[in-house]
């Protein structure tokens, strides 16, 4: 091995370390019996054990759910469509203002869009008196706007990257524009739409800064209360909660990577 | 018809959530603060503004957040590239399975990855543990609540961010070229500056970029593991508005910090609008 490559070796190791040993101690920690997180008391599952008999946790585990679920279905929808108008009509009026209003919210820090989300629920809610109040609509709305521009991007460069000759066969063929939609490009952008979808539903799931500005008293979601707890520092049952959280996204993510794998 | 409802969906969904909404900000931010529900007046001011600009604290806060993000940016930067390029020299399967465990913690709570090193951190925690079992130190040095832990934790949160894109521009790039410079004569680091880090600028903008406009907004990050002092804008705006109430300077506050943003940002899509044409 030369001074480069074991130069190179030795900042991969260090990186990965910086990347992974802070969740494995977490992951350690959650087996500690010690009711001081910091102090080793031996192993035991008891944290694991109040996690579940935690209504609060349950109930904001099952709101975040529900609005994960949902803002990712609508976010798919959406942002299947800005994708589909992205790269295959490529001229019509306001492209420029369209394309724009896609990637902004990517890039947007949270803060901003946060406030900006709310400020708007407050005035819709003064002039129709819609929202009347503050929960899983604002939340589910302020999702899916932010993580269509994903599912947008994923799908534009899907189709970017295929060939227009299937389409267009199938409307020479006379095949009515909208069937060939649903019959060729909707299957071919199907794992695209997957993709986006998966990434959505995450994204919605870790969000904390977004949902603490649009959402209303009552209505915490697992992130929110998760952010109370650990404002007053590091908690046992909190690093069983990760534990489970960590351990269930990194099979979720080993697996699809596999199957991914298998097909290709 | 079909085609302007496909376009008409979510160009009016974005018109009405994402546009609309920096109109109200912009508006609110010119009001002036009341006690009444909503707190702010239907008259117009440049109030905030004015004191957002003359008020010291603001303007130290609005640099330390820069200053903040872009040390931040250079350590992902430093830490990034040799990962990066790393990767990009790996056999094709340790290759995916390097950049599966990049892409992990994205996916990942980024609020458990900051949690995560509130228990490092801590003056009993794994990290004075390490340094006191070596004998390095004999007391616990204080690293939470400092601007080292918000600089570590911005690090930590974004390197993906930098490595990701960086990786795409050296995985594309041509092995031969920089082979070619050393047998012309080009030493190592002639070689390096001279071929590789031009070919990689892109993503090197790009990693920038991606972790710097983010990192300059962030909340959670300053509030678990800097100090109470230790003001960055994201905070300031969100205890204006949740704590003061002070709806007009929040606005403002985040008016401000969109103009400091703007030219980034434009920047940023510039690259992506190549970059998608790119490889179309």
């Amino acid at each position: 091995m030369n001074r480069q490559s074991r130069f190179i070796v030795s900042v991969l190791a260090f990186g990965y370390a910086f990347l992974y040993v802070p969740l494995v101690l977490v992951i350690v920690y959650s087996f500690n019996d010690s009711s001081i997180a910091t102090v080793w008391g031996g192993f035991s599952t008891r944290w694991y054990g109040e996690l579940l008999r935690n209504d609060q946790i349950l109930d904001a585990a099952l709101l975040s759910l529900r609005i994960a679920l949902t803002s990712a279905t609508m976010a798919t929808i959406l942002g299947t469509m800005a994708g589909l108008a992205l790269a295959r009509f490529r001229r019509f009026r306001g492209r420029t203002l369209f394309s724009g209003m896609i990637t902004s919210p990517m890039v947007m820090p949270e803060v901003i869009t946060g406030l900006s989300l709310l400020l708007l629920f407050v005035t819709l809610q003064q002039l129709t008196g819609w929202p009347g109040q503050r929960g899983f609509g604002t939340i589910t709305i302020a999702h899916t706007t932010f993580s269509m521009a994903y599912v947008a991007i994923i799908v534009q460069s899907r189709l970017m990257a295929m060939d227009e000759s299937l389409e267009e066969a199938a409307m020479d063929l006379g095949g009515h524009p909208l069937r060939v939609i649903f019959d060729i490009t909707l299957p071919l952008i199907a794992p695209a739409m997957i993709a986006g979808w998966l990434l959505a539903f995450t994204l919605s799931l870790d969000d904390l800064v977004i949902a603490s500005f649009v959402s209303g008293p009552g209505s915490s979601t697992l992130p929110m209360y998760i952010f109370s707890k650990v404002k007053l520092g590091v908690s046992p049952d909190i690093n069983a909660l990760a534990t489970l959280i960590i351990l269930f996204i990194t099979v979720g993510v080993l697996l699809s990577w596999l199957v991914a794998r298998r097909r290709a | 018809m079909y085609r302007k409802l496909i376009i008409a969906a979510p160009y009016l969904w974005l018109l009405i959530f994402f546009l609309a909404p920096f109109a109200i900000v912009l508006r609110i931010s010119l009001a002036d603060p009341v006690i009444a529900q909503p707190p702010y007046s239907p008259t117009y001011s440049p109030d905030s503004f004015t004191f957002l600009l003359t008020d010291k604290l603001y303007a130290i806060t609005y640099l330390r957040s820069v200053i903040m993000a872009a040390g931040a940016t250079l350590l992902c930067l430093a830490l990034g590239f040799p990962m990066a390029y790393g990767i990009a020299r790996c056999q094709p399967a340790t290759r995916n399975m390097l950049l599966l465990l990049i892409i992990l913690p994205f996916w990942i709570s980024f609020l458990l990855r900051v949690y995560a090193w509130m228990g490092l951190m801590n003056n009993y925690g794994a990290i004075n543990n390490l340094l006191m079992w070596l004998g390095i130190v004999d007391q616990p040095v204080q690293l939470m609540y400092t601007d080292f832990a918000i600089f570590v934790g911005l690090a930590y949160s974004y390197l993906p961010f930098m490595i990701l894109p960086l990786y795409a521009t050296l995985e594309r790039m041509d092995l031969d070229l920089v082979e070619a410079a050393q047998d012309l004569g080009a030493s190592r680091s002639r070689a390096f500056w001279d071929v590789t880090w031009p070919l990689a600028r892109p993503g090197v903008i790009a990693g920038c970029l991606l972790v710097f406009i983010p990192a300059m907004g962030e909340y959670v990050i300053p509030y678990l593991l800097g100090g109470s002092e230790s003001l960055l804008i994201g905070r300031v705006l969100f205890d204006e508005f949740f704590v003061n109430r002070d709806w007009p300077l929040a606005s403002a506050v985040a008016v401000i910090l969109l103009l400091l943003l703007v030219v980034p940002i434009v920047l940023l899509q510039r690259y992506q609008a190549r970059d998608q044409e790119g490889t179309a």
